[in-house]
């Protein structure tokens, strides 16, 4: 017998119930994954796709914004090398005024300092020889020689002109004038009486004379009244030498 | 030497009996419904599957395109069928490469219950689409004179379903056993891959032709 009926029902049964459970445990849960994966594939390509579209359209925002950035940093560049140059110049000028103020000064201070060392020199170097040349002759200065500057004052008393004699002779011949001899060096009384006799002749007066001793004359000897003086001095030949010796240095002084 | 699987009888109480082909089913069956419960058990729904799921989606997807290739439009609604037709003849006939295994579809009460199935399967698919009038008016097309024919083809391609997958497994299960008889080496192997390659075949071929008569069936509304 090919066919027993009860198997065949049994084994209908038996697929109808296989169906059942493969239907329950094999095609709906695999079914469900492949929609859940396809749903989340699909999802997943779609945000990729929108992510892309964004990525894109950064990337287009990125490179305008750099070539925009680009473009305003050369702007920006070359405005800042325009002032850097426009500031260079203002700062070479000015420190060109300063060095120039600076310069200035300087040679104005190198000139002063000139100056003065010449100054002081000069000076130091005129009372070094004036010094020196009064310490020669005062201790040159002896009888002779003091008896030889009486001599010459007395000679240039002696060889007045006559209008220099007259004036000098109205002052002396005022009431109550004293004439005033000032000599370096202590006059003996011959001495005395030969120039108050000598003065009293030359000028026709009658006034008394008086005698005073005046170390700063250097070996020399005055007649003074009211400012008016006949002198010989050592003295006065230095003083003219330190007036000639100043003016030259004040023209040289000017000339730098 | 037996032709059916049938004639051996593991338990008997009156009519009820549990013979090699039921046992053989349920044993099936289990590993069916066994393996694919492991595996959907714990179903990822990330990117990347497991290699179990992923030959599991590859049976499926392939069953349902198919089906969709058949010309029905909404697959999923005859997978539950068409697939376990499919993948219980297949498995079926693959378990023969185990040694002093009897296929189940090697029995003609097994093959014939699966065609009663698709045999009854079919008018409910048809009416389930097109509504029972339409699905009727269907046997009399092109003309009413086709009635009958088309009634006796209705049950011989039943028949020639159920015929046929037996006449080709039991066949094939015969001749391994016969050569084994004469041949013990070699031969018996290369005509076992050969019965595997049948065996795949006939499940192929049984799951299409029911897939196009379902087809065929449910085309009625489409056309009307």
């Amino acid at each position: 017998m090919l066919i027993d009926w009860f198997t065949v029902v049994a084994q209908a049964v038996n697929f109808l119930i296989l169906v059942w459970l493969l239907k329950r445990f094999l095609y709906e849960p695999i079914l469900k994954a492949l929609d859940a994966r396809e749903h989340r594939i699909a999802s997943e390509l779609a945000n990729a796709d929108s992510k892309q579209t964004e990525a894109i359209a950064e990337r287009k925002e990125y490179m305008r914004k750099n070539e925009e950035f680009d473009r305003q940093r050369a702007a920006m560049l070359s405005k800042a090398m325009e002032e850097a140059t426009v500031e260079r110049q203002r700062l070479f000028d000015e420190v060109h005024k300063e060095a120039e103020v600076l310069r200035t000064k300087l040679h104005d201070r190198l000139s002063s300092e000139f100056r003065n060392m010449h100054e002081e020199f000069a000076q130091r170097t005129q009372v070094e020889v004036f010094a020196i040349v009064r310490q020669a002759l005062n201790d040159l200065a002896n009888e002779s020689l003091e008896e030889h500057i009486i001599a010459v004052f007395l000679q240039r008393i002696r060889s007045l002109n006559s209008d220099e004699k007259a004036r000098l002779g109205a002052i002396f011949n005022s009431p109550f004038q004293t004439l005033q001899v000032r000599s370096a060096f202590e006059l003996e009384s011959a001495q005395r009486t030969e120039i108050e006799n000598t003065i009293k002749e030359a000028l026709a007066t009658t006034a008394s004379v008086r005698f005073e001793i005046e170390p700063n004359l250097i070996n020399g000897l005055e007649l003074v009244i009211q400012g008016q003086k006949v002198a010989w001095s050592i003295t006065d030949y230095l003083t003219s030498l330190e007036n000639d010796v100043s003016n030259l240095l004040n023209l040289k002084r000017k000339s730098v | 030497m037996h032709l059916s699987p049938d004639e051996l009888i593991l338990w008997q109480y009156g009519f009820i009996k549990i013979n090699v082909t039921i046992a053989t089913t349920w044993a099936l069956m289990l590993v069916l419904v066994l393996g694919a419960r492991l595996i959907t058990r714990n179903l990822e729904h990330k990117i990347h599957i497991s290699h179990w799921q992923s030959m599991l989606e590859i049976v499926v997807v392939t069953i349902r395109k198919q089906i969709e290739e058949v010309g029905l439009q909404h697959p999923e609604k005859y997978m539950g069928f068409l697939g376990t037709l499919f993948l219980f003849i297949a498995l079926s006939n693959f378990c023969t490469i185990i040694p002093g295994y009897e296929p189940p579809t090697g029995s003609f009460s097994t093959t014939g219950a699966l065609a009663l199935c698709v045999f009854i399967a079919v008018p409910i698919f048809g009416i389930t689409e097109s509504g029972l009038g339409a699905y009727l008016r269907s046997y009399t097309k092109p003309t009413f004179i086709m009635l009958p024919f088309n009634i006796i083809s209705e049950l011989s391609r039943t028949l020639a379903l159920a015929i046929r997958l037996f006449g080709n497994i039991m066949s094939g299960a015969m001749i391994l056993a016969i050569l084994l008889t004469i041949t013990p080496f070699i031969f018996p192997i290369v005509m076992s891959l050969l019965g595997l390659l049948t065996g795949m075949v006939q499940a192929y071929i049984f799951s299409i032709l029911a897939t196009v008569y379902i087809a065929a069936a449910t085309r009625v509304r489409q056309e009307t």
